[in-house]
C-alpha cells in the first residue's frame, strides 16, 4: 500500500503530469449594493462607498494531473471561494481559469458541461449537502442517468457499484439521508460525486465535521480512491495534520492571497513565510507533550478593509516599513517553493 | 483548603435520561480526580457523554435527565446532594463553565459591562464601580486590548475568538477553584486556539485553578493536559497521566483513537481506523460497549469488564489490554 503511494508521489512532486487546472490572476470580489438611502446620500455628496470584500485577490495556481494539493488557511481567507471557482460553480470577477488548457468561460455548451461534470465537489456538511427528501439511490443515480452515463436498465447495478466503492452497503439504498450517521452521509456525498466519473475532486473541509475515528475512515477512502481511479484532488482544510497526511503539495492562503506554496515535506521542514511558520507552530500535535502555547499576536483582520501592503504585517514579528506599503510578490525561493515575503529580498 | 486534597473527585457518576424510548445512560460509571493547578483532558467522540459529565458536575442536567448514582466531591463536599440554592452559590463562583459556543454564556442584547457587573455582584457584595473594575481587570487578563472601551460593546461586536475570551473572562471573575471547559476552542482558528490555550495554561499555573478540558481532539490534550480520561459510550474506558496514556495506551479503543490521528511520521500511509461506528446509547451491547468494533474481542467480553488500576493512577476498563506494548514503552 505504501509502495503505491511512493510510486505515485515522485511523478506528482516533479509536476510531470499535465496541468489539469490553471488559475491566472484569479480574483473574486463580493460587494453589497447600496440601498436607496445610501444612494441618495451619495448623490448629495456624502462619502458613501460600497463595501467590497476581496475574498480572493489575484491568485495563480496550477494543479497537475494525479496530484493532491492541500489548500490551507483560517476562516475568511478565501479558500472555499477559491475552491468554488476551481470547481466552476462560481465565476471569477477577474482572471482566467483554465481546465486542461482551455478557458472554462469561453467553452461552449457540451464542452463546458463535460468540464463541469469531470470536476466534482465534496462539501463540509454532510447534513446540508444531501437532499433530505430523496432516497440514496436517487441522490447517487440521478446525475449519471441525466447525463447519459448509464441507461435506465443498468442504473440499479451502477448505483450499487458506486455505493460499494464508497464503502456503503447497497442494501440501504432505499433509505433517506436522515437514516444515516455523519460518516455514512459523507460516503453518500462521495458516491454521488464519483457517480459521474470525474477526474478531479474539490474537497471543501470534507472531514472537518466528522469524529476522529470516522475521519480516519474517510481519509483512507480518499487515498484508496485516488489510487483506484487516478483522481486529482484539491483538498481544502484548516487542519494542517490532515493536509500533511494527504497532500503532495501545500498552498497557504491568508486574507485572499496565496502567501506560500511548496511540496509538503518542504513546507513542514522549511516554512518560509512568517505566517506559515506561526501557523505550523500553533498546530497541536499528539506527540508534543505539555508544551507552552504562545499564540500569534492579534486577530485575523477583516477582509473588507485589509491592511495595506503585506496583509500579514500587523501581526508579523519581522514587519518592516516596506511591508506596510508594498504588496510582496509570490516568488520562487527554491525549486517548487514559492513565498510572498519581502524578507526574502534581503541578503 | 488542604493543598494535597483533590479539588474535584468524581466517583462512579451515573447520569441517566429517562426518555419515552427508554433509559439513555449518557454517563454510566465515570470516575476521575482533578488536583489544584492541574489540567484533566476529558476525551471522547460525539455522544460519548463527556459534555453530560461536565453538566452533571456544575448541576445543569435538565429533566428527563438526572444524576442516578455516584458522588461528585468538590473540595470534599458532595455536589450531587446539595440543594439548588447551595449549588447556585457555588456555580459561577467557585466552579465555572466555558462552553463551545460563547453565546451560551453571553446575552446578545446586553452590553458586556452589564453582564459582567451582574456576575460579580451575584456573588460578591461590592459597589458597582468596584465590580466594573474587576470586570475590566478580567478582560485585560485574557488579553483583550483596550478593555475600558470593550466593556461598552455588545457581544455581536466581537469576533469569535474575542467572544470566547469574554466568556473566559466571565468564568474567571471570582477566581474559581474549578473551571470546566467544554470544547472551548473547537470553533476557533488555529492561531486563535493557540492564544486561548496559552491563556488557559497561564491561568492554571498562576492561580492554581483546576481545569477540566473537554475535547474530541487528542492533539490539544497532548499539549495541554496533565492527566487524561478517555470516554466511550458513557464510560471512562482508560485514564492516567497524559504521556502514559498516549505513549502506551492500554484500551483497544484508545489505541484505535490514537491511530486515527494523522501524525507526522506515517505520512501518506493508511490511517489505522476503527471499524463501524459508536453504538446507540439506547441499546448498548451487554458487557464491553466497544466489543463489536474491537479487534481483540472474545466471547467473555460480554461480561461487563472491571476497571483495575494497572499502576498508580493508571486505569483501563478492558480484560485484554495492550499490556505488552505498555511494558515495552
Amino acid at each position: 500500500m505504501s509502495e503505491a503511494m511512493t510510486a505515485a508521489r515522485p511523478a506528482a512532486t516533479a509536476g510531470a503530469g499535465a496541468p489539469i487546472i490553471e488559475l491566472r490572476g484569479v480574483s473574486k470580489r463580493f460587494s453589497r449594493s447600496l440601498d436607496f438611502a445610501a444612494k441618495l446620500a451619495r448623490r448629495l455628496g456624502a462619502p458613501v462607498r460600497e463595501d467590497v470584500v476581496h475574498a480572493v485577490d489575484g491568485v495563480d495556481l496550477t494543479i497537475h494531473k494525479g496530484e493532491v494539493v492541500g489548500l490551507v488557511g483560517e476562516s475568511g481567507c478565501g479558500k472555499s471561494t477559491l475552491g468554488r471557482m476551481v470547481a466552476g460553480i462560481m465565476p471569477p470577477s477577474a482572471g482566467t481559469v483554465l481546465r486542461n488548457g482551455q478557458d472554462i468561460t469561453t467553452l461552449g455548451g457540451a464542452e463546458a458541461r463535460l468540464g463541469k461534470l469531470r470536476t466534482q465537489m465534496i462539501f463540509q456538511d454532510p447534513y446540508a449537502s444531501l437532499n433530505p427528501r430523496m432516497k440514496v439511490t436517487e441522490i447517487v443515480g440521478e446525475a449519471p442517468l441525466v447525463h447519459g452515463l448509464v441507461r435506465r436498465a443498468g442504473l440499479d447495478a451502477y448505483v450499487d457499484a458506486q455505493l460499494r466503492r464508497a464503502g456503503l452497503d447497497p442494501a440501504f439504498k432505499r433509505r433517506y439521508p436522515h437514516q444515516f450517521s455523519g460518516g455514512q452521509r459523507q460516503r453518500i456525498g462521495i458516491a454521488r460525486a464519483l457517480a459521474v466519473q470525474p477526474d478531479f475532486l474539490v474537497c471543501d473541509e470534507a472531514v472537518a465535521a466528522l469524529d476522529v475515528s470516522i475521519q480516519a475512515q474517510i481519509l483512507n477512502l480518499f487515498m484508496q480512491l485516488r489510487r483506484e481511479l487516478d483522481l486529482t484532488y484539491l483538498f481544502i482544510s484548516h487542519d494542517l495534520g490532515v493536509v500533511e497526511h494527504l497532500s503532495d503539495r501545500v498552498v497557504i492562503m491568508y486574507l485572499g492571497r496565496v502567501v506560500e506554496e511548496a511540496p509538503v515535506a518542504e513546507i513542514f521542514q522549511r516554512a518560509n513565510h512568517p505566517y506559515t511558520q506561526a501557523l505550523l507552530a500553533e498546530v497541536p500535535r499528539i506527540d508534543a507533550r505539555k508544551r507552552a502555547f504562545a499564540g500569534v499576536k492579534g486577530e485575523i483582520p477583516s477582509p473588507i478593509n485589509p491592511p495595506s501592503g503585506c496583509h500579514f504585517h500587523p501581526r508579523c514579528p519581522f514587519a518592516m516599513e516596506r511591508c506596510r506599503v508594498e504588496r510582496p510578490a509570490l516568488r520562487e525561493i527554491a525549486p517548487g517553493h514559492r513565498s510572498a515575503c519581502h524578507l526574502n529580498d534581503r541578503v | 483548603m488542604n493543598d494535597t486534597a483533590p479539588t474535584l473527585e468524581v466517583r462512579e457518576l451515573r447520569t441517566h435520561f429517562f426518555t419515552r424510548a427508554g433509559v439513555v445512560k449518557a454517563v454510566d460509571d465515570v470516575s476521575f480526580t482533578v488536583r489544584r493547578g492541574k489540567v484533566l483532558g476529558l476525551v471522547g467522540e460525539s455522544g460519548s457523554g463527556k459534555t453530560v459529565t461536565g453538566f452533571s458536575i456544575i448541576g445543569l442536567v435538565d429533566p428527563p435527565g438526572r444524576i442516578a448514582g455516584g458522588q461528585i466531591l468538590f473540595q470534599g463536599k458532595d455536589l450531587a446532594s446539595l440543594s439548588e440554592a447551595e449549588m447556585r452559590h457555588l456555580r459561577g463562583n467557585r466552579i465555572a463553565m466555558i462552553f463551545q459556543d460563547p453565546m451560551m454564556t453571553l446575552n446578545p442584547v446586553l452590553r458586556i459591562d452589564t453582564q459582567m457587573i451582574e456576575t460579580v455582584q451575584a456573588h460578591a457584595k461590592v459597589s458597582r464601580e468596584e465590580a466594573r473594575q474587576r470586570a475590566r481587570d478580567a478582560l485585560g487578563q485574557v488579553g483583550i486590548p483596550s478593555p475600558d472601551e470593550r466593556l461598552k460593546s455588545y457581544p455581536h461586536q466581537f469576533s469569535g475568538g474575542m467572544r470566547q475570551r469574554v466568556a473566559i473572562a466571565i468564568a474567571l471573575l471570582h477566581k474559581p477553584d474549578l473551571i470546566i471547559a467544554d470544547e472551548p476552542t473547537t470553533a476557533l482558528d488555529v492561531t486563535i486556539q493557540g492564544q486561548i490555550l496559552a491563556e488557559a495554561q497561564k491561568l492554571c499555573a498562576e492561580t492554581g485553578t483546576a481545569l477540566i478540558w473537554i475535547t474530541h481532539d487528542l492533539s490539544v490534550v497532548a499539549g495541554l493536559a496533565d492527566d487524561i480520561a478517555v470516554m466511550y459510550a458513557g464510560k471512562v474506558v482508560e485514564s492516567g497521566p497524559v504521556s502514559q496514556v498516549l505513549d502506551a495506551p492500554l484500551h483497544p479503543y484508545t489505541v484505535g483513537l490514537i491511530g486515527s490521528v494523522p501524525s507526522r511520521n506515517r505520512r501518506g500511509e493508511p490511517l489505522r481506523q476503527i471499524p463501524g461506528m459508536t453504538p446507540s446509547l439506547l441499546n448498548l451491547p451487554e458487557g464491553c460497549a466497544f466489543r463489536s468494533r474491537c479487534p481483540r474481542a472474545e466471547p467473555n467480553c460480554a461480561v461487563p469488564p472491571p476497571m483495575p488500576e494497572y499502576r498508580p493512577g493508571r486505569f483501563a476498563r478492558c480484560i485484554h489490554p495492550h499490556l505488552e506494548e505498555a511494558v515495552a514503552a
